[in-house]
């Protein structure tokens, strides 16, 4: 055999881009089972529908871009993106709004700005608010957690009406998040909240609460296989706590919440361990990730108590997306051998 | 135990060393042919100081170190010399270069070797001059000549003394065998560089605890000598020179600078162990250890082998299959070059051969976009932001990419082993840091060529308005010859005038001009030449200094890999020469001392020119004449001559001279012109 020129290295790691987003889509799959649990199979369906509308949707841009078919989807970033579209999304999302949403998000959002690596906005996020800025009724369209009412969750059959036929359909049981719930509230004590609304449960949100906690362990599993490093989502987490420390108030009628109702509720933990951590369009130092992971603690927190929508993490990620570039300016680590950070007027991208 | 630091980033690769250092260190054996090339360290080729036919002996210079960075090459058995020339050598361009080519007669006769019995009585300076004849230099990979990395400058304060015996690349064992085997020679070496250097604070031996054997040896020998073995924590790269002196010493060497800016030399297990070996026993660095290793060879092993022993001598011993051989690395697999054939031979630095089959080192896939996943950069030793560079190596966009310090990159290959995307990054970095540095000389070349230009640009105006002026002054010359019929006019006379106002600054009376310029001539050397000798030693002793320190700026460059090391060598040749100058006016002085001012050229030349003038001035005017027309046709005659010799030469200032004759032609008719006239 012909010996191969090829420059050093010549061994290569374990890791690939397809084992790491397989890793992603292996991390969610404790949350997905919560979710389902608690709000019905809606989950699966929305998930399953978002899966085959990505992949269309890549292979029709590949097939326009005349790129081989197998390599790329073979990424499997597609799916992930779905996935995460699938998740946030209320369970039982009739197909149209699956569809308007995937669909933005792998044609507009990734491939637009010229694919894969190469969008500067996580392309679930985007997806995610368009639809909830154009569909604002279907998406806050919540069904109620097992628990909250008499009787049980939408099972495949009910799910699969819903995707097919919309809400209307079933009779499904929604109710007011937990998020909703205490933005509405201004005459009640925290305690006297709980209390009356059993949705609540015992410290975020009935459901809310276990999701949150199998998304937190999915996250931590990627972290033990290095998927991405512990800066941009413990930054965020840790910032989101002290910023409602400030605010909790020792929980009067005008309280925020406790961190540990933050940290629990509505999309926390999934935001910061499967948005936040979205390495393409974050910050790429250390240091950039832990500013980028803090701002979109804060910035979660003043959309979530005084913004329009209940919970933000979509708007706070993509407007930290915007700021990466330059967090990657003002970020560079200082190199061995040098006492600064070199910069210089040709720096800046 | 001893505190270790951290450096940033890093990689555990497989480490796959047991395959070959389980069995002990054998001989390679003499093979049919030895190839040595003539640049197997940094610095300068050595030159081959041997003839074809020549028998040589074992340990005998086959070339000589030519320059201060450089080494000699040393023949590694008895046989003869059969060829000076072109050969593939290890590089990972390919590329051919000269070789002189021994043919082994297996006789293995060693010249006399003499050992210095207690180095601790002998100068430094004789010691280091043993190091450097013995052709040693750098073995850990670089092949850096060692006796000018242990030149220290006085002002550098040396507390610590490092001996590298890391080894962190996957596969290679070959240091490691050295030190469980040789402990004590590598102790011995320590105790020689401890010696030279002498370090105010320590010596350390760096080993990562992979290999507990040799650390236990090690640990052994070192008993009571006051040399630290310091195990750490196995991680990639922790055996560059840099990382190194951070995980033992916290401390960082300066981007530009050297390990002893920080107070630090740094050198390898199997440097250490030549230099024992030629101290001790006067023995040239003539053979080595190297790993070969890998699936493809049945048995993977350590040998010690011949320096110019062929690659494929070595494979062969070890059941190579060369079917199952994809990509044959000299070096490790993360750092190590690919060889195109099996042809080349062992050199210096060669301390492993990778053999490994398809299923160990599969093709690379093809490379995915890059995700930013930021793996590279947890990876990096040196803290730079891989994916960054990537981005930017790829744009060309040179600037940022210099921004971003890829001049810093160590080419560990870190950051392309995490990439998930099989990104080969590193070559990215070698392309364009290739670039940068190319186009960097492409812009010292362009000022030059600028220069120049300006300066060509220059002369051809001049002589344009020159040769106008002359043009102008033929003119008047043959519209004064044709009023010239009443001969009044003083002929000699007008024909200065008229050289006068043919050229401004041109002196019109030879006899003047000859007189100024044997003046000038001689206030030139006096104002260059020393006249004492205390002058003169003193020049040649600042030139030796001027010398010293720019081959010193030259090696510190040269092992940084700086851009700037081309810029010093041309300075140190130039200084060598101007050294030499100095020295040979020296001993010219000494020889022949230049006391008598009578003697001197310049003032005789002075007199001899106002004696001209004297006897002109008291001629009369025929005579004058006469003489001018015979000084004219012998200068024409001169320069006729040069003419023809530049024509033939094809030399530029040809058209020059063709104009200096056709002026003297026209000098010369004029005169004689003026002598039929009179007559
Ligand atoms: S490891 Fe590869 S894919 Fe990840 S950021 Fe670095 S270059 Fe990009
Ligand atoms: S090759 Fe260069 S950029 Fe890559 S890890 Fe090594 S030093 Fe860093």
């Amino acid at each position: 055999m012909a010996l191969l020129k090829i420059t050093s290295p010549h061994a290569h790691g374990p890791m690939s881009t397809a084992r790491v987003m397989q890793l992603v889509m292996l991390a969610t799959v404790p949350g997905v089972i919560t979710l389902s649990y608690f709000f019905g199979l809606g989950v699966i369906s929305n998930i399953i529908f978002a899966c085959i509308v990505a992949l269309l949707a890549e292979s029709l841009v590949l097939i326009l871009r005349k790129k081989p078919l197998q390599f790329y989807l073979g990424d499997c970033s597609a799916l992930v993106t779905a996935i995460l579209l699938g998740i946030a999304m209320p369970p039982g999302s009739p197909w149209w709004l699956i569809m308007v949403g995937v669909g933005f998000a792998i044609l507009i959002a990734k491939h637009i700005y010229g694919g894969m690596g190469y969008n500067p906005f996580n392309p679930a996020m985007v997806g995610y608010v368009v639809l909830l800025i154009s569909y604002p009724l279907e998406m806050t369209h919540w069904a109620a957690p097992l628990g909250s009412f008499e009787g049980s969750t939408p099972g495949l059959i009910d799910a699969f009406s819903a995707l097919l036929f919309g809400h209307e359909s079933v009779d499904a049981v929604t109710m007011a998040t937990p998020l909703d719930l205490l933005k509405q509230n201004n005459s009640l004590l925290i305690d006297d909240l709980w209390l009356q609304n059993p949705q609540f449960g015992r410290w975020a949100g009935l459901g809310w609460e276990w999701a949150n906690l199998a998304f937190l362990a999915g996250g931590l599993f990627l972290l033990s296989q290095r998927v991405f490093t512990w800066h941009a989502p413990i930054s965020m987490l840790i910032s989101l706590t002290i910023m409602s420390l400030f605010f909790y108030d020792n929980g009067s009628s005008a309280s925020g919440g406790s961190p540990l109702f933050h940290l629990l509720s509505g999309a926390t933990m999934f935001g910061a361990f499967f948005i936040v951590t979205d390495p393409v369009t974050s910050a790429v130092s250390n240091k950039g990730r832990i500013i980028y992971g803090a701002s979109i603690g804060v910035l979660l927190y003043l959309i979530r108590s005084w913004g329009n929508y209940p919970d933000a993490i979509a708007f706070s990620v993509l407007l930290m997306n915007f700021a990466a570039p330059l967090l990657d300016y003002y970020t560079q680590p200082r190199t061995y051998g040098h006492q600064k950070k070199a910069r210089n007027e040709g720096d800046g991208k | 135990m001893r505190k270790v630091w951290d450096i940033h980033g890093g990689i555990h690769p497989q480490q796959n060393k047991s395959q070959s250092n389980q069995h002990a260190i054998v001989s390679a054996g003499i093979p049919d042919q030895l190839i040595f090339p003539l640049s197997q360290h940094i610095g300068a080729p050595a030159a081959p100081i041997v003839e074809v036919g020549q028998r040589v002996l074992k340990g005998q210079t086959l070339a000589a170190a030519k320059g201060f960075v450089s080494v000699p090459v040393h023949a590694s058995t008895s046989g003869e010399v059969i060829a000076i020339e072109q050969r593939v050598i290890p590089h990972p361009s390919g590329m051919t270069a000269p070789c002189i080519i021994v043919k082994p007669d297996g006789r293995d006769e060693w010249i006399t070797l003499s050992g210095i019995g207690d180095f601790t009585t002998v100068e430094k300076s004789v010691l280091l001059k043993r190091i450097g004849d013995s052709g040693i230099a750098g073995m850990g990979g670089a092949g850096f000549p060692s006796a000018v990395k242990l030149s220290t400058r006085d002002d550098h304060n040396i507390e610590t003394l490092i001996i590298n015996g890391t080894e962190c690349e996957p596969y290679i064992t070959a240091d490691d065998l050295l030190m469980r085997e040789r402990a004590d020679e590598i102790i011995e070496g320590s105790k020689i560089l401890r010696h030279l250097i002498n370090p105010a604070k320590e010596v350390l031996i760096g080993v990562e605890d992979n290999k507990p054997e040799a650390i236990a040896a090690l640990q052994q020998a070192a008993e009571g000598s006051g040399i630290d073995i310091v195990p750490f924590p196995t991680k990639y790269p922790s055996g560059g020179e840099k990382q190194l002196i951070e995980i033992l010493t916290g401390k960082e060497v300066p981007c530009g600078g050297l390990p002893a800016d920080v107070g630090i030399v740094c050198q390898n297990i199997g440097t250490t162990v030549a230099i024992y070996r030629a101290v001790k026993f006067g023995e040239p660095l003539i053979s080595r250890i190297t790993t070969v290793t890998g699936y493809a060879c049945k048995e993977q092993r350590n040998f010690e082998v011949l320096l110019g022993s062929p690659v494929s001598f070595l494979l062969d011993q070890c059941g190579f299959s060369q079917e199952d051989c994809t990509r044959l690395i000299m070096g490790g697999p993360m750092m190590g070059f690919t060889l195109e054939n099996s042809d080349v031979p062992v050199v210096k630095t060669t301390n492993c051969l990778l053999a490994p089959t398809r299923e160990e080192f599969p093709p690379p896939p093809p490379a995915q976009a890059c995700i930013r996943c930021g793996m590279c950069a947890e990876a990096c030793p040196v803290s730079l932001l891989p994916q960054q560079l990537y981005w930017f190596a790829r744009g060309k966009e040179y600037e940022k990419l210099e921004a971003h310090n890829l001049m810093d990159c160590i080419e560990c290959g870190a950051c392309s082993f995490s990439c998930p995307s099989n990104i080969p990054l590193v070559q990215y970095y070698r392309a364009s840091k290739a670039d940068i540095r190319q186009q960097k000389q492409d812009n010292i070349k362009s000022d030059q060529s600028k220069l120049r230009f300006e300066a060509r640009q220059q002369r051809l105006e001049r002589e344009a308005i020159e040769k106008e002026a002359k043009r102008k002054a033929r003119r008047e010359k043959a519209h004064a010859a044709s009023n010239d019929g009443s001969g009044k006019v003083d002929a000699v006379q007008a024909a200065i005038e008229r050289a006068r106002a043919k050229k401004e600054g041109q002196l019109s009376d030879p006899a003047q001009a000859a007189i100024e310029k044997a003046m000038a001539r001689r206030s030139g050397t006096e104002a260059t030449a020393p006249r004492d000798k205390a002058s003169l030693e003193q020049a040649v002793a600042s030139a030796e200094k001027r010398l010293a320190s720019a081959s010193e700026k030259l090696a510190s460059a040269e092992q940084e890999g700086a851009d700037t090391a081309a810029a010093f060598r041309v300075a140190v040749d130039k200084m060598t020469a101007k050294l030499e100058q100095a020295k040979t006016a020296l001993t010219g002085f000494v020889e022949a001392p230049v006391t008598n001012t009578d003697s001197d050229p310049a003032q005789a030349a002075i007199a001899r020119a106002m004696a001209n003038r004297q006897t002109q001035e008291n001629l009369s005017e025929g005579d004058k004449l006469e003489q001018t027309i015979a000084s004219l046709e012998k200068r024409l005659l001169k320069a006729r001559d040069k003419l023809t010799t530049a024509e033939a030469a094809g030399d530029d200032n040809a058209s020059i001279m063709a104009d200096a004759v056709t002026k003297l032609e026209g000098k010369l008719a004029d005169a004689n012109n003026q002598r039929a006239n009179k007559a």
